[in-house]
């Protein structure tokens, strides 16, 4: 099992759940969050005083995968949500251990 | 006494009333979002704290008979003998309508203040400091202007509240300004927290405008008329001369630029909206607009921390407007020629007016300030002001989503 953390713009969260859930993948978290890497933040004007905002918002969507799943789900996450400008976000990938669903104690892939 | 007249300023009256929630949602906006609450509080603790007190003793202050042009005497103490005969100052209105429509200036003018304070002072300063300020401050100064004082009997011209209001919230926001001290963490953080709110209570306080300066007029007549006109000519140009210098200044106009520039332009007009004629009004609005743009920006260059820009749009917006009343007024609108008009002398009128409301406001809120914070103490602790007034002073907060 792997772990994706998909950062992307907050504009592109609808298309990317939609492309996901199209490759079978039924099950994701996501976390309105600020952050900053390489796209610089914006200014903000308020009564004549300029306000640097370094902090942009983002979509992170969390979501754990059967391995066969890995390739598939991230290159379609790549192709729905870039723009090829800087700020598109990144993505995450670790492995996962074990998991279960708490309903039926079904543990591993068949957790998912 | 008619009915039509007392209709007009009954209605007069409410919509000035409803300037108060809208001041309450124009500030709320401005501040952050943990003291939203807070920020509504000063506005609603002087609709009742300050109607009381005008009843008591600040409508008696301020129109009692004259006591040397400087306050009035205790004839109408606790209302007594206002009722429903003729009011002295308004023959055509019952003394109570002319009584009640005053209270919403008083009220109105206190709660301004708080935009200067706004963040950081504890709310039973807050409360100590308002009552005394109505009493010791506002109540005389209105009785110059209006009252039978020292300013109106020298000529100045004030129609609706330029120095009574304006200036002097202005001076007394730049008082409390400076002996508060800035907010912690003054800077890039002070960011408006819903300027929806903030754009809302601008449009209600444009409307509440209208009866404001139309029912300075005490009558249903053509100068309402005229002050309604130039009130709202001088908003919509106040918007123009406001986005037209920010637009060159940052390089964008904003939302809340426009809805401050039409406060400013309502300022400005405010104290020659039943003075001057309609061009001129545009003028001093189109003006107003870019003089308060100015005004806002003086804060970071003298460093006294003006949270929500009092100082800016009403101290300087009704400094101009004093001033541009004695340019622009005209005889053939209200009896009273200006400098424009081949009467310079009124000009010097008007900068006596400016130069006495500025002075005495200024050193008198300075006095109850010192005196407010030795009594309770002004700010509330650090700590409380990290985690917001609405928590620290009200339990409660504005938003539990």
């Amino acid at each position: 099992m792997k772990k994706l953390e998909i950062i992307i713009r907050p504009g592109m969260f609808e298309k990317v759940r939609d492309v996901l859930s199209e490759l079978g993948i039924h099950g994701l978290n996501y976390t309105e969050i600020k952050g900053f890497g390489r796209q610089r933040g914006h200014t903000e004007v308020y009564r004549g005083a300029i306000m640097q905002v370094d902090c942009l918002p983002k979509i992170k969507i969390e979501v754990v995968l059967h391995d066969n799943m890995l390739e598939p789900a991230v290159n379609a996450v790549m192709l729905t949500a870039r723009t090829g400008q800087v700020g598109d976000g990144k993505i995450f990938i670790s492995a996962v251990e074990d998991a279960m669903r708490i309903r039926t104690g079904q543990r591993g892939d068949a957790a998912l | 006494m008619n009915a039509p007249d007392t209709a007009f300023v009954i209605i007069c009256a409410t919509m000035v009333m409803l300037m108060i929630p809208a001041l309450a949602l124009f500030y709320g906006g401005l501040v952050r979002a943990r003291n939203v609450l807070s920020t509504h509080m000063y506005s609603y603790a002087c609709l009742g704290l300050v109607s009381v007190l005008w009843a008591l003793v600040g409508y008696t202050l301020a129109f009692g008979d004259d006591m040397g042009g400087l306050v009035g005497n205790f004839r109408f103490a606790l209302l007594d003998g206002v009722n429903g005969n003729p009011a002295p100052m308004a023959p055509q209105l019952p003394h109570t309508v002319f009584m009640g429509f005053q209270c919403m200036f008083a009220v109105l003018t206190v709660a301004l203040i708080s935009g200067a304070y706004a963040e950081r002072m504890r709310f039973s300063a807050m409360l100590l400091f308002s009552a005394l300020w109505l009493v010791l401050v506002y109540a005389p100064v209105a009785h110059w202007v209006w009252g039978g004082g020292w300013m109106g009997r020298m000529g100045a011209l004030d129609f609706a509240g330029g120095a009574v209001v304006h200036m002097s919230s202005g001076a007394a926001a730049l008082a409390c300004a400076q002996a508060l001290g800035p907010r912690i963490s003054t800077g890039s953080r002070h960011v408006p927290h819903n300027l929806p709110l903030t754009l809302l209570g601008g449009g209600i306080l444009w409307f509440g405008w209208f009866g404001f300066n139309a029912g300075s007029a005490l009558a249903a007549g053509t100068l309402a008329g005229q002050a309604l006109v130039t009130t709202h000519m001088a908003a919509a140009c106040g918007i123009l001369g406001w986005i037209i210098v920010e637009w060159k200044h940052t390089g964008k106009p904003t939302s809340l630029g426009a809805i401050s520039g039409a406060l400013a332009g309502l300022v400005a007009i405010t104290p020659g909206a039943g003075f001057v004629d309609v061009l001129p009004a545009m003028l001093i609005g189109f003006i107003g607009g870019m003089v308060c743009y100015g005004g806002v920006l003086l804060k970071s260059r003298f460093g006294y921390d003006d949270a929500l820009d009092v100082v800016g749009i009403h101290g300087l917006g009704g400094t101009w407007g004093a001033l541009a009343t004695g340019l622009f007024a005209s005889a053939a609108v209200n009896g009273v020629d200006g400098l424009f008009y081949g009467n310079p002398g009124q000009v010097l009128i008007q900068l006596a007016s400016i130069a006495g409301t500025w002075a005495f406001v200024y050193v008198a809120t300075r006095i109850i300030v010192r005196l407010v914070g030795a009594m309770v103490g002004l700010r509330v602790a650090p700590e409380e002001e990290y985690s917001g007034l609405d928590l620290g002073e009200h339990n409660e907060r504005g938003y539990n989503l």
